[in-house]
């Protein structure tokens, strides 16, 4: 509890001494943003630690051979993952639910196993020094650049763009019959959700010296974490997925007490939270449980979880 | 090269038992149980704990390992899913919860080292452990220039017969119809007078078990348990399994799984190892494009 109390006793020191977890926090913000943008479509897809991977891959080797500067890097990082999210998008178009999901892990391990692993460029199993990384310059960028992707998420769904997403994530037949482009606005926002996780890959291929092609890095152990920040903090809006990041990300703190048998009391409190709240912590009803009687209720309109 | 292809049927035999409890939940409930990794898993643990620490002769810690990993269906049905089917949760909640249990189980095995409260189930910690030599029966044979180990080619019949079994029970008896009815519309089904939360724990205890004798089977050919087979081995395979033969199919499963091992060693034996997993989730990707429904997509509508 140490860690709580100087986040408010000491907050200059919190941040000193915590800054790569702050860091860490903002960019798993981002990668549930992503997330929610596939969600909020109604598209269940896994395919954000492959977009990382092409992302962190693009902005380290041009750093590395090249010698071209760190936004350079970041850039041609983030549009790449978009190409690749429109190469990737395209061909699972038609696919739903589970399906798509699977579809998308397939992506993730086949490029994953099958290409990072295996080319001599990027550095195969042994993974990729990253000379140019700056753990703590780029906290700065990391936080504006996470208010920034919540803000234009958030826009997002409340104009004519999330509108539809939302029509086609409740009945996409209905919305197609509505004259809503269903195959367009799914695609854009599979591209979306991949220039989304494509940047943050980058951004923590930054705060690390080294580039590891690891399953917890950019495989499926990584694919349903971000999966469980979105379900767990509720897929209907924007600060659910965030809010979702922020938890598990300090889940190990919260759970300092509990020693070696951290991920014992995690899982319980995982399957406490699903159960008591499906719908996840930010769901129907906004923050149902902290919310004192008196409040007034938040407009039916918010959309459910899907 | 004859024994790179019995190989393939040897894993590809683990592959298909496994994934054949993977698709019967899919099947009947449309949920993805994460969990079943870490059953298969703990089946193995289970076992070679009984054997090695608590010094019971193999069949009988085969048979308590089994009914270790169908109690613990049990427990993935009253923790993780009857309660979320009681709110009427969405299915993806269903994913979380049972991710939670099976991070509870890989790190109840983890934490197993002596002294420790996990002592008694397991104590070797993370470490990957095997059967030493002589603890189990194991003759082998040499017919040309192949290699026959007993415990690498029983798993050919235990899962051939098995599995035939689970298909005649579930298309020719009574528990079989009530399964595919629950499977087909659990609110009629109830309406029939069925019990379907029983049938729903009958379903998770038979996977479960499944699961758990495919660990048993894993552990003692391949030599290798630890808290991470399941995770490192079949959890995404499985997942590639029941993709290539059809979603809830069982004959899907059996002959996805063999096809899967022979997809796996026909890439190692071309490309080498390293492309081996690359391959065959290139294979899956392909197949959810080409053709979703898998190999046995006519059967999709009936599903088990």
């Amino acid at each position: 509890m140490d860690f709580f109390f100087q986040l408010f006793s000491d907050p200059v020191g919190f941040w000193n001494s915590h800054t790569l977890l702050i860091a860490q926090i903002g960019i798993n913000g981002i990668l549930a943003t992503s997330m929610f943008v596939v969600l909020f479509s109604g598209q269940l897809s896994l395919a954000a630690p492959g977009f990382m991977a092409v992302g962190a891959y693009t902005s380290v080797l041009m750093g590395l051979y090249w010698h071209t500067p760190l936004a350079l890097g970041l850039v041609a990082g983030t549009l790449l993952a978009g190409v690749v999210g429109a190469l990737v998008g395209l061909p699972v178009l038609r696919l739903r639910g589970v399906f798509l999901a699977i579809a998308t892990i397939g992506f993730v391990e086949a490029l994953r196993l099958g290409v990072i692993l295996n080319l001599p460029i990027t550095g195969e199993g042994l993974g990729l020094k990253n000379p140019s990384a700056d753990p703590l310059g780029g906290i700065n960028l990391i936080l504006v650049s996470f208010v920034v992707v919540v803000f234009v998420a958030w826009r997002l769904t409340k104009g004519r763009l999330g509108h539809a997403w939302a029509a086609i994530r409740q009945d996409e037949i209905a919305a197609l019959s509505q004259g809503i482009h269903v195959a367009r606005y799914k695609l854009l926002a599979f591209i979306l959700s991949a220039v989304m996780a494509g940047f943050a890959g980058g951004l923590e291929a930054h705060l690390n010296f080294f580039v590891d092609p690891g399953d917890t890095q950019y495989g499926v152990t990584r694919a349903v974490q971000i999966l469980t920040f979105a379900v767990l903090g509720g897929s209907g809006f924007v600060l659910g997925p965030v809010v979702g990041a922020l938890f598990i990300t300090l889940l190990p703190w919260i759970f300092e007490a509990a020693g070696p048998y951290i991920n014992i009391v995690s899982g319980a409190f995982l399957i406490a939270i699903i159960v008591f709240r499906p719908q996840g912590i930010v769901g129907r009803g906004g923050l149902a449980i902290i919310r004192p009687s008196w409040w007034p209720r938040a407009r039916a309109s918010a959309p459910s979880t899907g | 090269m004859d024994q790179q292809l019995l190989n393939a049927i040897f894993i590809g035999s683990i592959y298909a038992l496994f994934a054949v409890g993977y698709t019967l939940v899919f099947g009947v409930l449309d949920i993805l149980n994460l969990a079943h990794s870490a059953v298969f898993m703990l089946g193995a643990a289970v076992t070679y704990s009984l054997v090695i620490n608590h010094g019971q002769p193999f069949w009988v810690a085969c048979i308590l390992g089994i009914a270790a990993s169908g109690f613990m269906g049990l427990v993935i049905e009253h923790v993780c899913l009857r309660p979320l089917r009681r709110r009427q949760a969405p299915p993806i909640a269903a994913l979380i919860s049972t991710i939670g249990l099976a991070l509870i189980i890989v790190a109840a095995i983890e934490q197993g080292q002596p002294g420790q409260f996990f002592a008694w189930l397991w104590v070797d910690g993370p470490n990957s452990v095997a059967f030493p030599p002589g603890t189990i029966p194991n003759p082998t044979w040499h017919v040309g220039d192949l290699t026959l180990e007993a415990s690498k080619v029983a798993i050919i019949p235990i899962s051939i017969v098995l599995m035939l079994v689970l298909g005649y029970v579930i298309r020719y008896t009574q528990v079989g119809r009530g399964l595919r009815a629950v499977a087909e519309n659990p609110r009629a089904a109830r309406l029939m007078g069925l019990d379907v939360d029983r049938m729903i724990s009958l379903t998770l205890v038979i996977s479960s078990a499944l699961g758990g004798l495919a660990g048993i089977l894993f552990g003692v050919a391949l030599g290798d348990i630890s808290p991470y087979i399941g995770r490192d081995n079949v959890e995404v395979r499985g997942l590639a399994v029941i993709v290539l033969g059809g979603m809830g199919s069982i004959p899907g499963a059996v002959v996805g799984g063999y096809l899967l091992g022979l997809i796996e060693v026909a890439a190692l034996v071309t490309l080498g190892s390293n492309a081996r997993g690359g391959v065959a989730f290139a294979a899956l990707f392909l197949m959810l494009v080409l053709r979703p429904q898998g190999l046995f997509g006519a059967q999709l509508r009936e599903r088990i």
